[in-house]
């Protein structure tokens, strides 16, 4: 009988919060980190490799898809550096507060936005007109 | 979700044509005697002559539109912890959660991921079987004195924001690591409730609760992610008394 018994709904209907959007969102930079760390293997690769090699791997990280790419991981690695810096001071038992816990949430969504552009923005100026 | 439990379109109330203030409540149903799927059935509630909570416009429902409706309730005034159920989205007390603040149309649900007996109310044996196995009661190894236990006012201090929960269930059923592994893990409610116990200067079986506890599943699948303490209709933190069990176990390994 238990078991004919509905089970009442629970992702589809609970409504999204800072609390729960940024803690899958730390789960997904964190899977999508670790599908770039091949990046940095395929890099390491195609240095060694030889010119050609390294110069195929530029071109494609260069291009609409590689860039796009690139960004995504570097938005990753600083939403994941900054909201593993909040989990650090739970972990310690500390901002527990539900303001707290707002603030923080908050000002880690502005710093890797902040982090992320202020990169793209280096990174752009440094390689201008050398592609 | 099995095909069972798949939400269908049920039948609307409207208010009568004199009403001048209806609001809209999208409630969830489901009825173990025709066996048939949940339906969501939509009642136009006339709020003039309606009391100023959800919990009072489910009882004009009941009373006045349709007596088939069934929910739990008791206090009226957010002790009880009865009318636990999902209200716009998020777990709360329907006799605390003013109908002003609600969305229009306002939708509730049982609590979630849980076994619907009828309607909004839920099977709570599972989670209170959580609760049992962490021995919620004082334990000592020394013999019993003359008279109580006694504790300083300070040691009193630290069971405050802990021993107020009243077992709603509203943190546990909102919590998305209970949704996907709670038949092993413990959850917020039942977590708040260990730590209460282990802040306890009177209990005497701390090494015993913590080993209980120092398990991957019953306590490790808490991933701070806090819906608990967003939600605690009473103000309570479930985040943080999880907090101070994980850091209690390493302290006590250095």
């Amino acid at each position: 009988m238990t078991h004919d018994r509905p089970l009442s709904p629970n992702i589809q209907i609970y409504r999204p919060q800072l609390t729960s959007v940024l803690s899958v969102t730390h789960r997904l930079t964190g899977v999508a980190l670790s599908f770039g760390s091949l990046l940095i293997v395929a890099w390491l690769i195609a240095g060694a490799a030889g010119p050609t090699a390294y110069h195929e791997l530029l071109g494609f990280m260069r291009s609409w898809i590689g860039l796009f790419l690139l960004f995504v991981w570097t938005f990753s690695i600083f939403f994941h550096l900054c909201n593993g810096l909040r989990h650090l001071f739970w972990d310690a038992g500390l901002g527990f507060d539900l303001r707290t816990i707002y603030a923080s949430g908050w000002s880690v969504i502005a710093a890797s936005g902040i982090l992320t552009v202020s990169l793209w923005m280096v990174g752009l100026l440094l390689t201008a007109g050398k592609s | 979700m099995s095909s069972g439990s798949r939400i269908r379109r049920g039948k609307t109330w409207r208010a009568s044509a004199d009403a001048k203030r209806v609001k809209r409540f999208d409630v969830y149903r489901y009825d173990p005697d025709t066996g048939a799927n949940p339906r969501i059935d939509t009642y136009e509630v006339d709020l003039d002559g309606c009391g100023p909570m959800v919990l009072d416009a489910l009882t004009k429902i009941k009373n006045e539109i349709d007596s088939t409706l069934t929910f739990r309730r008791s206090c009226r005034e957010g002790v009880c912890g009865s009318c636990a159920m999902n209200i716009d989205g998020t777990n709360w007390l329907a006799c605390t959660r003013s109908i002003s603040e609600t969305m229009t149309p306002v939708t509730v649900y049982p609590l979630n991921n849980l076994r619907v007996i009828k309607d909004l109310v839920p099977d709570l044996t599972h989670l209170y079987a959580q609760y049992a196995s962490i021995e919620p009661w004082l334990q000592t190894t020394t013999p019993a004195p003359e008279r109580e236990r006694l504790q300083a006012p300070e040691d009193r201090d630290q069971l405050d924001g802990y021993y107020e929960c009243i077992l709603c269930f509203c943190c546990t059923s909102g919590c998305p690591s209970h949704w996907w592994n709670g038949d092993r893990f413990l959850g917020p409610a039942v977590l708040l409730q260990a730590w209460r116990w282990l802040a306890d200067s009177r209990d005497e079986a701390k090494g015993k609760r913590l080993d209980d506890l120092e398990d991957s599943f019953r306590l490790y699948r808490c991933h701070t992610i806090l819906n608990c303490t967003r939600t605690c209709p009473k103000g309570l933190n479930p985040g943080k008394a999880i907090a101070e069990i994980k850091k209690t176990i390493i302290q006590r390994e250095a």
